[in-house]
Formats: C-alpha cells, structure tokens, sequence
C-alpha cells in the first residue's frame, strides 16, 4: 500500500448533476441564457433559507411560504446585478452571461479565498468537483467590503462550459 | 504557523509580544493567547508523555475540558495550555507522566 | 446577591435571554466560564441561513457583535471567567471565579444555557497530537489565528465538518478528504458542493482505522465499512496528513443538570441526555429553564428564538409584562421556531421536541425547588 497525497475525487457525493440542476426552480431554462446575464440558483434541499428573496432589487426571486421552498427564477426581471451572489449562505449562486462573445461565456462566480486573483490573470476552470477542465481569464474582480465580505470574480470561459465552470484555481 | 490576512475575519489589533521559554526554548508570544496557541504556532505540538506507555499527548479540546494539553507553568503542574494565558518570562515545561506539586501546595 | 434570573452560559441562547428579559425590567446576572461573553458564535465565520429575522446572510461572529452590543444597552450584568459548579434547592447557584471569589447566587429564576460539546470516537493513534475536534480547530483558526494543520483529514460529513474544512481551505489549509462512515453525507448539499467545486473529496462510507506518526499524526488509514459498520477488509487506503479532525457529532453539555438532579431521558436525534421540558422551556424544577443546545442540539437560530421566549416566560412571570403581551410574544416566537424546524432536517427536531414536551405533561407535577 502506498502513501497517497489526497484522497481519490472520483465520487458524486455532495455534487448535483447536470440533469437534476437542470430541472430546478432556480436554474433558466434553455431560451433564457440566449438573452444576457442570468442568475443560477443551484440550490436543491428544503432548508428554511430566504435572503436571496430579500435582496434581489428587481423582485426577480421568489421563495415565498414556507421559507423552505426552493427559490424561482422570473428571467424577465433579473439583470445580473449579481447581489444575491453574494448573501446566499450556501454560496450556491452564480451569474452567467452565456454570450459574452462569440465564443465565450462570462460566469459571475462567488470568491471567499484569501488569493484574490487580479483581472488578467489566466487560470484554470473547474467543474463541481474542482477538476480542471479548461482555461479561463478573469474579467472583472469585484472586491467584497460592505457585501457580505463575499467577492465575485467574472471569468471568461469557452462557451461549451457555460454550464460546467463554477470555480476556478490559479 | 500564524494565520495572517483571512479573507473573513478582520486582522486582529496590534498586540504586544511576550517572552515565555518551553522546555528552555524561548518561543514568541502575544499578550492575551493561550500557552497552546503560542506552541502551536512555534511548532510546538507535544505537551507532555503519559505515565504508563509514556506516550506523546497535546491540544484536543482546545477549550480547557479534556485535560490533554496539561504542562507544568511556573513551577505549577498540570495548569491547561489551552485556556490559561502567556505571561512574560512565564515558564512552561513537559510533564512526564504525573507532575509533582512542590511542597506546601 | 438578588437576581430575578440568571442565566449560565454567554452563548446565543443566554444572551437572547438576557435581552429579553432585561427589555421588560428582569434584573438578570449572566454567568459564563470564559473571558468574554458569545460562545460558539464568534467561532463561525460563515453566514446564517433563515430568514431576515434571524439575520440570514449575516455572518455567525458579526451576529455575535450585534448581541453583544444589545446587552450593553440593557445594563445586563456579566460574571465572566466563572464557572458555576452546582445549583442547590432554594435556588443557590454555586460559582467559583477563577482564583478570586466563591461563593452563591440566589436566582428567583435560573436558566441553564450551557450548549453543546463535541463528540469523539476512538480509532487506533487518536492520543497523538494532531488530533483534536472540529471545534477545537475553529478555535485554533479563529480566535487563536493559528493554523492547526497543513494537511487536514476530516472524520464526518455533517454541517460541522463540512464548514470546517471549508474554514480550513480559507485559512490556508488543504484538506486532504472528508470521510464519513454512513453511505450518505450529513450536511447540506450546498456544503458539500462548495468545497467539492475547490477539489475536497468526500468519501462516504469509510472510516478511520489508524493514524500513524510518532510523535504526531503523519498519516491516517481509512477503509471502506459495510452497512452493518464493518471494515471491508483490502479497502484501506493511506494518506498523507498532519492533522485529522473529528467532526463526529455534537451533545448537549448536560453535566449541571445531571447534578442538579433534573429529570433527564435520551434524545438520539439531539445528541445526548437532555433534560425534560415543556414547550415554555421550563424542567420538571419549577423555576429552572434551559434554552438552546443543552435542550436539544440544533442550530444557533433555534438557540436565539429559545432564549428569547425564556426572557419572556421569565419576564411575565415576575409580572413586568401583562398576559396578553406575554401570550403574543410567545405565539411569534412559536411561528419562528415551527419556521427553522421545517424541511428535511428540521422535521425530525420538530418530532423530537413534541415527544419531549409530551414526556413533560405525563409526568404530573413539577417538583418545587
């Protein structure tokens, strides 16, 4: 038996598919990431939890009653102004911006790390389970003081990722 | 290791350092942490050996209830690392297995 | 000394208390055996859930802050660095202040607000050093700002393990794996799914067979158990690490009841030994309440709420509120409790607490002490 380094990251536990966030309240359907910055709620357990409701400035969340409700998504009204990234306790919130360009996505990710990366800079994309996947850029950092000490960093990634990339590591 | 620059917490005030020895090792330490805390951060993981198998025990609990992180402070046996203050020219040493009272406790 | 209530413990639950109960007139005493009030609150750096009533989004310690603040307003009096050893008929309350003064209390009213304590569980090496609980290593990381290990292995997926070894990779750590010996996590999803998207494996169905090291912990074997608990033999695994946290469930700290002589019974679903006690929070000890965790292990909000409809309780029954205030009161802090024990995980608390309250009414009497 040999010594390894890290445990084997192989398994699903804690992760959600692609599937079964697909067919979340919170999560758009298809047609509405044609249109701008969206918000994706990947949030999936009945825990009485509502600030995402409260802060949204458009009303575009609703949880409603009880507070254990999955919260919905109306697209019309959400502009991605990315505030309920940073109060969602469960940091399960993200803004994706599906036709950034031509050929790449911007995905408004949550960054509580000490390494705060700085625009520019290059590094790696991650999926659920933190495998690297793709390159990306950072675009646009915006650094938490009154937000809930939650920062949002913006990257680019190649547009087929748009629904896999949710951190990033540099 | 100290941690310095959390990304959450505020970075703590300005603290005035204290000298306290560790089994004659002068170790850095801050006015107001635990004895623990101040090893912990020299690198300074073994508190003392237990008498039967004289194994190596040190912080467990870290909130003074389990007794695992005992030394001798001051001449004083059996004081918890853990919840007792750093004091200048305090001095700390390991306890193999039961720690004796000087005379007159 | 005179008090209409005291309360031991500074955690959420005794400070909500306080501020109740101060709010309406109460003189109150809090004793707690740390130098500053706040318990396990200025130990969480991560935000609350719930609603904006109990402050959802607002960090654990920030929350901290904010009740502290309020008990200055309230001229609440604090014995700290104090432990109280025994509750005696007559309602003495028995204290000993670190190398300073004994002696007793006398409270009209006393609420035991003690919290929790961790859990531990024995595995071949677990004396070494580099091996301490989940909190232990929050407090290490947050209140002491050491780092208590490079390499991290945590033992149990549950909420607690699951946000420490978020804290862990926020400090500045790299945790090597999560483990938990049941064939599902613990915790929350959104947990779990934050540090899996970091590249923290999670593990279910395995445990610790060993941490090896001399004279601390260099590594850890775990295997795969079987669904009777069993080791499936061939499945061990051995990886690198320096500290291992036991992250394997939290239990009342019940000891003052015990000795108190409190009616207890056994609450798998919170911990441990919890004293019985009506929906009022009250003991079979007239006059002797308890409000979160030592009640019932569950969450700083339900801890909050408990205190608060002590305050209350306490409050009317020293006549500084009239009955239909007191009656209202508590029907809001009932809605908001119903509220934080709904969903998946809070039904089974909610269960829990009706079989407790309904132990209390079949008991008869209360006794007077």
């Amino acid at each position: 038996m040999y010594i390894l380094n890290k445990l084997p990251n192989d398994g699903n536990d804690g992760i959600l598919s692609l599937e079964r966030i697909r067919r979340l309240p919170g999560y758009p359907d298809e047609s509405s990431f044609e249109k701008g910055p969206v918000v994706v709620i990947e949030c999936d357990e009945d825990i009485p939890c509502n600030p995402c409701e409260d802060i949204c400035p458009s009303g575009a969340i609703t949880v409603g009653e009880p507070i254990t409700n999955l919260p919905r998504v109306d697209i019309r009204k959400c502009n991605g102004c990315c505030l309920c990234i940073t109060i969602c306790p469960g940091l399960c919130m993200f803004v994706v911006y599906k036709n950034f360009s031509d050929t790449e996505s911007l995905i408004y990710i949550p960054w509580e790390l000490s390494l705060l990366p700085e625009k520019g800079t290059v590094a790696e994309g991650c999926n659920r389970r933190g495998e690297q996947v793709c390159r990306v850029r950072v675009e646009k950092v915006i650094k938490a003081k009154k937000l809930q000490k939650t920062s949002i960093i913006a990257v680019s990634v190649p547009k087929k990722y748009f629904e896999i990339v949710r951190s990033i590591s540099y | 290791m100290r941690i310095t620059g959390h990304p959450i917490l505020d970075d703590l005030p300005e603290r005035k350092k204290v000298n306290i020895t560790v089994n004659g090792k002068m170790i850095e330490a801050f006015e107001g942490e635990p004895i623990a805390a101040a090893m912990f951060a020299a690198d300074i993981k073994v508190h003392r050996t237990t008498p039967k198998y004289h194994e190596p025990r040190g912080v467990f609990c870290n909130h003074g209830r389990c007794t695992d992180c005992v030394m001798k402070v001051n001449g004083r046996p059996h004081v918890r690392t853990c919840v007792t203050k750093v004091q200048d020219g305090m001095v700390v040493e390991s306890i193999e297995g039961i720690g004796q009272w000087e005379k007159g406790e | 000394m005179n008090n209409q209530l005291v309360i031991i413990g500074a955690g959420p639950a005794g400070l909500s208390a306080a501020i109740e109960a101060a709010r309406y007139g109460v003189k109150v005493l809090v004793i707690d055996e740390n130098d500053k009030p706040g318990g396990q609150l200025f130990l969480q750096t991560h935000k609350f859930f719930g609603s904006r009533h109990h402050m959802a989004g607002v960090r654990g310690f920030q929350i901290g802050e904010n009740i502290l603040k309020q008990t200055e307003n309230y001229n609440v009096e604090f014995l700290l660095n104090t432990v109280v050893w025994g509750i005696y008929p007559d309602r003495r309350v028995a204290f000993a202040e670190e190398g300073k003064k004994k002696g007793f209390v006398f409270g009209e009213n006393i609420l035991i607000a003690t919290g929790a304590l961790e859990k531990a569980f024995n595995f071949k090496g677990w004396t070494k050093p580099g091996v301490m609980g989940a909190g232990a290593a929050q407090y290490m990381m947050h209140v002491n700002r050491v780092l208590p290990g490079k390499k991290v292995l945590m033992v149990g997926s549950g909420n607690v393990g699951l946000i420490v070894s978020y804290q862990l990779v926020q400090a500045g750590s790299e945790v090597v794996g999560v483990i938990d010996s049941l064939p599902k996590i613990g915790g929350y999803q959104v947990h779990a799914g934050k540090i899996r998207r970091l590249g923290v494996p999670i593990i279910t169905s395995h445990s610790i067979v060993e941490a090896f090291g001399f004279p601390c912990v260099e590594s850890a074997v775990i295997a795969r158990v079987d669904d009777r608990g069993k080791i499936v033999p061939g499945s061990e695994m051995e990886v690198v690490c320096d500290l291992i946290c036991l992250a394997v469930g939290l239990r009342p700290f019940n000891e003052l009841c015990w000795a108190t002589d409190l009616e207890m019974r056994y609450s798998k679903e919170f911990g441990g030994f919890v004293p019985i006690h009506n929906e009022e929070l009250e003991t079979t000890h007239e006059g002797v309440y308890l409000a979160g965790d030592v009640s019932g292990t569950e969450e700083a909000s339900t801890a909050m709420e408990e205190g608060r409809l002590v305050g209350v309780v306490v409050a009317e029954k020293m006549k500084l509120i009239e009955k239909r205030r007191a009656g209202e009161l508590k029907k809001e802090v009932y809605e908001r409790l119903r509220s934080l024990r709904s969903g998946t995980f809070g039904e089974k608390r909610a269960r829990e607490k009706e079989d407790i309250f309904r132990d209390f009414a079949s008991r008869g009497t209360q006794c007077i002490f």
